[in-house]
């Protein structure tokens, strides 16, 4: 078994936030205990609201960030410190996408300077090469050589995208992060950056995490997904079985909430109140003030991640609805070890 | 989608410029060419003395043609003498505009960028020549070390680097979180091509318009120096310096002094007036008719 591109064991990210003058700072812990794995090629999608963390494991896993505890493992090698020149040559083999195409591009450069930078940064080629290069990626994203002179405001919002992943994939990467790549853009050009990623990803073999709120297409996307919740990934399994029978109570309100054609709005499971404040995490399970079928044990227990049959949920419930004995559930090497052969291809 | 029409906004800069500013435009290009072009310009040469023509008033209260603007106690062409210290006076307040501004910004990109305790002891340096006058500091540098061209450029520079300085920090630190110098980070760019490539022509707006503003206050620096008798020394000639001197004839030869004083008030006003302008002119969040 070949080691997996992307591991990342047990991470978190906690952060400090400082309550006035004098205050305690409180810690923020944005995500905890996330465990991914992600192989050549292949593609995990990330759901979840606002604030559940998962721009911020994108961030940890790309090495953008440190992660305060655990470790993030890139072709079986630790990511290197960040701001080390040893760092800065790794960006080659792994890039982001992110949600505002026209803010990640900058305003004062043309469409070819800033798809070249790359090249440049790395000294890639030669000037001549950089140019072939620049052309050759524009065209495989669907643009035309009238846009390399043009700026960024110039372009419409697709072609903006476009162009910001002419510039991720130049210098040919091995890993690609989408941060909400397409919620900024209008539905009908989703599509088109949404079928331009896919095809471009099984052309290139990249290995893609793809990070978004929005389930349809996450589904079209990802041949597995990982729906956070306040910092944990709660349910984790194969993209159509995980949308189609949803196990923990969150992915299925969070399915049910999704418009589909033909279903009427009063069948919805609708979710009440707010996720809480991630510096005040609920004790037990993160979802229990919400869940609609929360029991006693939810209150005190926060659930591990369980393998219930090639699907990963976090929830007493459906732990116990698998006929997994509870405290055996809870013992963490068993859990780890069903993990890692639940990841394997 | 304001920042769509951002390009046409600019392309359009000039059109439609108020007529005021056509007029400041006409001056400062006035000033600079005779300047640069003084010894084309100049009908004598500003140290040429002719002791039977002195005290002769301008051409419109009783003089010649030979003197259009009249001479003074030692019967020097006082025309001549404007355009000589124009180019004295110019030449020391772009100077000194420039050392200030380019070493303003280097430390404000430098604080903002690094933070920590390079940003605290920057701020600490800007709060402390903000509670200095710089006129004071430049008189007091000039009595200790004596005067010398550069020195004194040197200290003119000091007027309003804290104001690069502080403006170059603060957008830089703001700058630096929008998601483009966050891509670019992430595509493993070292910090020099982050701050000069990206950073700075994204903040140069501001800086332009903070030195079109501040070369005023530079030329009042170097004529009130002058003036005091601390900047240029004569034989040299700077409009500070003919003020000076023309200050003790006020009263039966006003033109000496009265003359290089509209000079200085008329290139401080017309820069402010077109900094001002420019600063509306630039920013995006000015609303303008039409």
């Amino acid at each position: 078994m070949s080691t997996p591109l992307l591991q990342a064991r047990s991470i978190a990210r906690v952060y400090e936030t400082n309550r006035g003058l004098f205050g305690r700072s409180a810690g923020v812990r944005a995500v905890d205990d996330v465990s991914l794995q992600l192989d050549r090629g292949d593609t995990l999608g990330i759901v979840g609201e606002s604030g559940s963390g998962k721009s911020t494991t994108g961030r940890v896993v790309l090495g953008l960030e440190p992660p305060s505890a655990g470790d993030v493992l890139f072709d079986g090698q630790p990511i290197a410190a960040h701001g080390t020149p040893a760092w800065r040559q790794s960006r080659t083999r792994m890039q982001m996408i992110y949600q505002d195409p026209l803010a990640s591009l900058d305003r004062r450069l043309s469409v070819a300077a800033q798809v070249r930078e790359p090249l440049d940064i790395h000294h890639i080629g030669t000037v001549e090469e950089r140019d072939a290069r620049v052309n050759d990626l524009l065209q495989a994203v669907g643009l035309s050589q009238s846009v390399t002179q043009r700026f960024p405001h110039e372009l419409s919002g697709g072609q903006r995208q476009r162009v910001v992943l002419a510039r991720a994939l130049i210098t040919n990467p091995s890993l690609l992060v989408c941060d909400e790549p397409v919620s900024a853009l209008d539905v009908s050009i989703q599509a088109q950056v949404v079928n331009l990623l896919t095809d471009l990803q099984a052309e290139l073999g990249i290995a893609m995490l793809f990070i978004s709120h929005d389930l349809r297409v996450v589904r079209q996307v990802s041949r597995r997904i990982a729906v956070m919740y306040l910092g944990r990934i709660v349910e984790e399994g194969d993209a159509d079985d995980l949308l189609a029978k949803p196990e923990h109570p969150y992915t299925r309100a969070l399915v049910s909430a999704a418009p589909s054609p033909g279903r009427r709005m009063a069948d919805r499971q609708m979710l009440r109140g707010e996720p809480p404040n991630p510096a005040n995490r609920p004790n037990g399970c993160a979802f229990h003030p919400r869940c609609p079928v929360a029991i006693a044990r939810c209150r005190s227990e926060t659930p591990e991640l369980l393998d219930l049959g090639g699907r990963l949920v976090a929830c007493h419930l459906a732990a116990a609805d698998a006929g997994l004995a509870p405290h055996a559930a809870t013992v963490p090497d068993r859990a780890k070890t069903q993990q890692v052969e639940a990841f394997a291809p | 989608m304001t920042t769509l029409d951002l390009a046409p906004k600019r392309r359009r800069l000039f059109d439609g410029m108020p007529l005021g500013i056509v007029i400041s435009l006409g001056w400062l290009a006035l000033v600079v060419v005779v300047a640069v072009f003084a010894d084309l310009f100049a009908p004598a040469h500003y140290t040429t003395q002719d002791l039977t023509a002195r005290f002769r008033p301008p051409i419109l209260f009783g003089g010649n043609l030979q003197h259009v603007l009249g001479t003074d106690h030692l019967g020097r062409d006082v025309l001549s003498r404007i355009i000589y210290a124009l180019r004295t006076s110019i030449l020391i307040a772009v100077l000194g505009t420039l050392i200030g501004a380019i070493g303003g910004t280097l430390m404000g990109l430098a604080a903002g960028r690094m933070r920590g305790i390079f940003d605290l002891l920057v701020m600490m340096m800007t709060d402390i020549q903000t509670a200095m006058p710089s006129l004071l500091i430049a008189i007091a540098f000039l009595a200790f070390f004596g005067n010398s061209i550069p020195l004194f450029i040197v200290l003119v520079s000091l007027e309003g680097w804290e104001r690069y300085a502080r403006l170059a920090r603060g957008q830089v630190i703001s700058e630096q979180s929008a998601d483009y110098v966050k891509a670019v980070e992430a595509l493993g760019a070292g910090p020099r091509r982050i701050v000069f490539r990206h950073l700075l022509p994204n903040i140069a707006a501001a800086l332009v318009v903070q030195a079109t503003l501040n070369f005023p206050g530079t030329i009042l620096l170097e004529t009130s120096l002058s003036f005091l008798g601390l900047g240029i020394q004569p034989p040299g000639t700077s409009l500070g310096l003919m003020l000076g001197e023309g200050r003790n004839y006020l009263l039966n030869a006003w033109w000496i002094a009265v003359l290089p004083g509209i000079v200085i008030f008329m290139t401080t006003l017309t820069m402010s007036l077109f900094g001002d302008w420019l600063r509306d002119r630039l920013d995006p969040t000015i609303e303008r008719e039409g």
